[in-house]
């Protein structure tokens, strides 16, 4: 089925407004164009395209962010408060030594000081590398082991019940810096308060000259095997971040916008902080999680325009019932969209039919700094689809052919690996410190993505699977060796596998088969013993549910067999197990 | 049902979904989300869960009504 674009409307067209004469005329010349640049020349930074040239051409007392608070505080800032806030956090880290290409780490919900943060270490062209507030302290401390953390944000809540303990595994961590908790008037030892780091500093500040390959963001990722990867882009991404947010979402300037996603998370950033702000945006921040009658009052009380959410929201707003948005005025809404893993076509159709439009899924990744492949507003969609590549985005389907190298796919019919030429300016720029597994992502030309797609006789690409064992829950992708790891961290255990099992709601959760240590016995106590253990120390990336078994099937080489795992689990054939050993071997 | 009851129905509930919650820490008037990092599939969950063991329908819009293990003990109490 389809979903027809609509008729010409009174709001007038949408950025894209013809996608093939867009793809057609389209350069990064021309975008690069649209940005000012640092002034004299000085290059390009992030920071200033999403605030400081705002301010230059006397749009200072536009609202740049409304956040809205858990406990129903509502503040705005305007683009003048924003670019002093965030030269006053350049400064405090220029006072703290923090040089160019330093790591400067947060560790925070959905907070203001969040996001000067994020702005302020761009501008001091520190790299800034959030991490997800909801990780639990392994995650948290592996990551700031990898990316060689210098300085982290984080608020006296978090740093009591994650870092504090994991800190003195952090040589390189130098600065930490502490939002107070308004109730506890001292904060930890060893620490330094916002509020008195940020009253000593100046609002002025100068961004030295950026050159546009400059290291500026640090994105963690999971992959299937070893420890996540840092994906490391530089400040030239903001074209990738500016025409995206403008042809994708189309963005207008004083849009109410509001993504949903976390900064925690590479949407979070890209489109929760850069493309808004670059393209002159009012973004929405709300520090509270899902709420149905929480997320319809902020669409109809903000005036919300322009929405990005994920399908593990719309899954929910889903079971919520209709009623809800119908009792709402959501007029004011234009245009929705919806990234973390395909939306499946049910909730597209949803959707148009409670909102009188559809959610426009899109696709991309870490690795891709911003949206790849998109559904337009000008385009039908087809529930279900992931739309076409953007303008100045060359993707293709390929497979290895006998002669080992990369070949295209045209066959419609076909599935094989979603590839695309390795030439936009968001494309990540190495894994931090592991040269080898990013030149492994780059074959003949291509940038292998690790999903498998196939694309129709029109052109629309239509997600098939991973080709590996990682696992995507609540949009959110988790590494099956990391949760592992930790797992066999417990005594009684003695092999764990990971697998993502299907949930109508997550999309996929995390289960965890173990087989016990010599002694042990499995009970309800330890089941839950091991879902508690896996709780604390991994947060959010836990096993939702953890099965015992006899033993694990594993190759001969001793590797376990996540895909038999899965297969067993959903019942579905097991496929070849000639290289199997364990109970059959 | 009595309030205790209710209360250490609930508290069981929410030990299947998170184990690592210890009864004794849990106070009736901390926000549930933040002070025990239940995040809203883990609300989800534990909502089931009360459902099953208590026949009490909770419909997902008035999730966010429960947000201490004291409203949530009020909110079920209305209902049983």
């Amino acid at each position: 089925m389809r979903i027809e674009k609509p008729a010409a409307s009174s709001e007038g067209p949408p950025n894209l407004a013809d996608y093939e004469q867009a793809r057609a005329a389209f350069s990064w010349e021309a975008v690069r164009r649209e940005l000012d640049g640092l002034p004299n020349g000085g290059g390009l930074n992030i920071a200033y395209e999403a605030v400081g040239r705002h301010v230059q051409s006397g749009h200072g007392g536009q609202t740049a962010m409304i956040w809205l608070g858990k406990k129903g505080e509502r503040e705005e800032i305007t683009y003048a408060e924003l670019d002093g806030l965030t030269n006053q956090l350049a400064n405090v880290l220029a006072n703290l030594g923090v040089e160019a290409g330093d790591r400067v780490y947060s560790l925070a919900g959905r907070i203001p000081e969040l996001y000067v943060c994020a702005l302020g270490a761009l501008k001091h062209r520190a790299i800034f590398c959030p991490l997800f507030s909801a990780f639990g302290p392994e995650p948290i401390a592996q990551r700031m082991q990898l990316g060689e953390a210098k300085v982290l944000l984080t608020t006296e809540r978090l740093y009591r019940r994650r870092v504090m303990e994991i800190r003195d595994r952090i040589p390189s961590l130098e600065h930490v810096i502490i939002v107070p908790d308004p109730k506890k008037p001292r904060s930890p030892e060893n620490t330094i308060d916002w509020n008195n780091a940020m009253a000593g500093a100046s609002p002025d500040y100068r961004i030295a000259s950026t050159n546009p390959a400059t290291p500026a963001l640090l994105h963690f990722t999971s992959g299937t095997t070893g420890t996540p990867k840092g994906a490391l882009h530089v400040h030239e991404a903001v074209l990738t971040h500016y025409v995206t947010g403008k042809l994708a979402l189309d963005l207008h300037p004083e849009d109410i916008y509001w993504c949903t996603a976390d900064p925690g998370w590479v949407t979070g950033t890209s489109y929760g902080i850069i493309a808004p702000l670059t393209n002159r945006a009012t973004m929405v921040v709300d520090e509270a999680e899902f709420d149905s009658q929480r997320w319809y009052r902020i669409l109809e009380e903000e005036r919300v325009q322009v929405w990005y959410t994920a399908p593990t929201a719309i899954r929910m707003l889903m079971r919520s019932g209709p009623e809800l948005p119908r009792s709402r005025n959501l007029s004011a809404l234009r245009f929705m969209a919806s990234v973390g893993e395909p939306l499946n076509p049910q909730a597209v159709v949803w959707g148009y039919e409670v909102f009188g439009r559809p959610f426009h899924d899109n696709w991309w990744q870490t690795e891709t700094g911003g949206i790849m492949i998109s559904n337009y507003a000008s385009m039908d969609v087809k529930p279900g689809s992931m739309g076409k590549p953007l303008p100045g985005i060359t993707a293709a389907i390929v497979r290895e052919g006998n002669d080992g190298h990369i070949h295209r796919v045209d066959d419609p019919k076909k599935d094989g690996e979603l590839a695309l030429r390795p030439d936009w300016p968001s494309l990540f720029r190495g894994y931090w410190n592991n040269q080898d597994r990013y030149d492994a992502c780059f074959r003949d030309g291509w940038y292998l993505s690790g999903d498998l797609a196939r694309r129709d006789e029109e052109g629309y690409y239509w997600f098939v699977g991973r080709s590996d064992d990682v696992i995507k829950s609540a949009g959110h992708l988790i590494g099956p060796f990391e949760v592992e790891s930790v797992i066999m961290g417990h005594p009684a255990v003695a092999e764990v596998g990971v697998i993502g099992k299907p949930d109508p709601v997550a999309g996929t959760i995390i289960k965890a088969f173990v087989s016990l240590q010599p002694g042990h016995q499995w009970s309800g106590e330890l089941e839950k013993e091991l879902l508690g253990f896996g709780r604390k120390n991994l947060g959010t990336a836990a096993p939702r549910e953890i099965a015992f078994a006899e033993s694990l099937p594993k190759t001969r080489s001793g590797k376990i067999m996540r895909r038999l795992l899965k297969a067993r689990e959903l019942g579905l054939p097991e496929g070849d197990t000639s290289t199997l050993e364990g109970e059959n071997g | 049902m009595k309030r205790d009851e209710i209360r250490a129905t609930l508290m069981a509930c929410l030990s299947d979904v998170a184990p690592e919650i210890a009864e004794e820490e849990v106070e009736d008037d901390v926000d549930i989300r933040d002070e025990l990092d239940l995040d809203s599939m883990d609300i989800l969950r534990w909502v089931q869960g009360i459902h099953k063991a208590l026949g009490v329908e909770i419909p997902e819009e008035d999730y966010g009504k429960m947000t201490s293990l004291g409203d949530a003990i009020d909110y079920v109490a209305g209902r049983i």
